[in-house]
């Protein structure tokens, strides 16, 4: 269930890259001078860093890692 | 002449790195020392110089170029959807590459296929595409670094003597440092350019009086105003560019970098914090590059938007050739340079500079993958490395290292600038249509050697009909594109100013879509590997 939750969350953030709501208009200004478009990617952005942490957190691929270290030290010894 | 000199001073150092990590190796004979740094780097280490390698001189020049002449838009296009897929793509594929290398001992992904699918000769011709798609990244490199050394001294130090210096000592401290002198001078050059994002911003925001009046002047002039929204750009073409990013874990000099972390959870922090910096980066210079449109006190920065007007209002009645001179002239890759020149003091723009100069070096990893590839998947495969041992397996990717600098020198001096960017955004699609040989040897056991080598040759032949194609047809003048071919009143097929569209698309769309289906149809119909084989990647 987590994973289909994290797939989709993948999914969703790669639709709202595609935000066509703001292709055409620069308003509103944020601070006055960043139009809203650039403003949403720079959001989007972060949005990413966060759903990359949310798949570290929850999707990291532990049996990976553990195969390899159980059988480095192995190697090591044998030298 | 200040700034040259901070330049040099920072060319000094990042050599210096290179010679200090020949000295701090321990097994300097032993390859993987040599081109993996014996698989041994940790997490900041990691994740800078895995970032670093990424960036080119595009990060900084390239994006505020196309900033001044598109917009915003250049943001999404470029660096945030970047910030999404390659992440992404180094957590799925990286991690378990690494895993593989660590396990089997792999030093390039060549060597991984040949393995994962049993084969020989075909793992040799995907070496060459890559290869070919490669080297012109450092031909650009050394082009980049004459340039900018060229502008940065005013014209003191001249194109082919900057082009000499920085080919150099990029090739100095390959050469000595190998992959630990690389990741190191990497990282070095990853914090000068994200700092350089942060101050060029502020430098030159107080220069203008700041961005509240430039950008409200923007928003009310009716023809700069598009440049704040995205208009410019079709919304087919924007989703199109979120393929490109594919590219990333294809490339060679990038998934050896994989292979050199320490351990796997050294990928953590690369993961998360790679989408913020590549915002660090891009979003000042993507933001500088827009607002360089409402400096009126630089002559050359009116005289590229004279042009812009020119080609726009004009660009129908003229020859071809007088359009690309145009659109040469309206080129925006130096607009960073002369808002620096104009804003930034003299001692700041040599530090700025540097940051350029960091950005622009971003060669030395393709030219030691290059060697490592060359070494390990040619002269140890048709058994060099047998015959003549380790320690000349490693003299042998020094040499490499150095032919490949003087040839790169060679043609930088000789060919135009243009054939190579143009070489870069042809090798974007080429990487990205072979990123389904990743997916396939690491998710799909039903996947085999015939079906690689359907994709390698169907990238090979897509890139090449792709470049003849907008080489016979001349880029139009901006607005409507060309249609060479059209299906039941739809534009199959198209040359736009800015490249060509299949279906409204960039060809990376049908590249990428075709290869996949070329793994899947051609694997489904050939012989799979033994199953003692595929139990060594599927449990």
């Amino acid at each position: 269930m987590k994973r289909i939750l994290l797939v989709i969350a993948v999914v969703a953030l790669y639709i709202l890259h595609q935000d066509f709501w703001f292709w055409r208009t620069a308003h509103p200004m944020i601070f006055g001078f960043i139009p809203i478009g650039l403003f949403y990617q720079g959001c989007f952005s972060v949005a990413a860093s966060l759903l990359m942490w949310l798949l570290v957190k929850y999707a990291w691929p532990t049996e990976l890692e553990r195969e390899v270290e159980e059988q480095v030290p192995e190697e090591d010894s044998a030298h | 002449m200040i700034p040259a000199i901070v330049v040099f001073i920072y060319l000094a150092t990042v050599l210096y790195i290179g010679i200090f990590a020949f000295r701090k190796a321990k097994g300097r004979e032993k390859a993987e020392d040599y081109f993996l740094a014996s698989r041994s780097l940790g997490p900041f280490v990691f994740l800078f110089s895995l970032f670093g390698t990424n960036m080119t001189a595009f990060a900084i020049l390239g994006s505020s170029g196309h900033a001044f002449n598109n917009g915003i838009v250049t943001f999404g296009l470029m660096a945030s959807s970047s910030g999404l897929v390659i992440p992404l793509t180094i957590f799925l594929v990286g991690t378990r590459v690494w895993a593989l290398g660590k396990k089997h001992g792999f030093m390039t992904p060549v060597q991984m296929f040949r393995d994962r699918w049993e084969c020989g000769h075909i793992g040799t011709a995907i070496f060459v595409v890559q290869a070919v798609l490669l080297v012109p990244y450092i031909i650009i490199g050394i082009m980049g670094g004459g340039t900018t050394l060229n502008a940065i001294s005013g014209g003191l130090v001249p194109f082919w003597f900057g082009g000499a210096i920085v080919a150099m000592v990029v090739m100095s401290y390959v050469f000595f440092g190998g992959m630990r002198g690389t990741a190191w001078v990497n990282t070095f050059q990853t914090i000068l350019f994200l700092t350089f994002g942060a101050v060029a911003l502020i430098v030159i925001g107080v220069g203008m009086g700041g961005f509240r009046n430039a950008a409200q002047a923007l928003a009310s002039s009716p023809a700069l105003a598009p440049l704040l929204t995205r208009e410019r750009i079709s919304p087919l073409y924007f989703f199109s560019y979120t393929f490109i990013p594919l590219s990333a874990i294809a490339f060679p000099h990038i998934l050896i970098f994989c292979l050199t972390a320490r351990k796997m959870s050294q990928f953590k922090k690369t993961v998360i914090f790679y989408p913020i910096c590549i915002m660090a980066i891009w979003l000042p210079c993507v933001f500088l590059g827009v607002m360089a449109n409402r400096v009126a006190d630089v002559p050359e920065i009116r005289a590229k938007q004279e042009a812009r007007r020119v080609l726009a209002t004009q660009g129908k009645t003229m020859t071809p050739e007088a359009r690309d001179d145009l659109r040469e002239k309206a080129a925006g890759d130096d607009v960073i340079l002369l808002l620096l020149k104009r804003y930034a003091p003299l001692w700041l723009a040599g530090l700025l500079g540097a940051g350029i100069m960091a950005a622009v070096m971003a060669s030395d990893s393709q030219i030691l993958a290059l060697s490592t590839m060359f070494t390990e998947d040619v002269f140890a495969f048709y058994g060099g490395k047998r015959r003549f041992g380790e320690a000349v397996q490693v003299q042998t990717g020094r040499i490499f290292i150095v032919v490949i600098t003087l040839v790169a020198y060679a043609v930088a001096l000789r060919a135009p600038e243009t054939i190579f960017e143009l070489a870069i955004q042809y090798a974007f699609s080429g990487f990205a249509a072979l990123s389904p040989l990743l997916v396939a040897a690491l998710f799909w056991k039903g996947s085999t050697k015939w079906g690689a080598l359907a994709v390698t040759v169907w990238t090979a032949l897509a890139v090449i009909a792709v470049a003849i194609f907008q080489h016979s047809i001349p880029a139009p003048a901006p607005g409507p594109p060309t249609i060479f071919w059209s299906l039941g009143g739809t534009e199959a097929l198209s040359r736009t100013p800015g490249g060509t569209a299949v279906f409204g698309f960039m060809p990376v769309v049908p590249m990428v879509i075709v290869s996949a289906l070329l793994m899947i149809v051609v694997s489904k119909i050939t012989p799979k590997p033994k199953a003692t084989t595929l139990a060594r990647y599927f449990h």
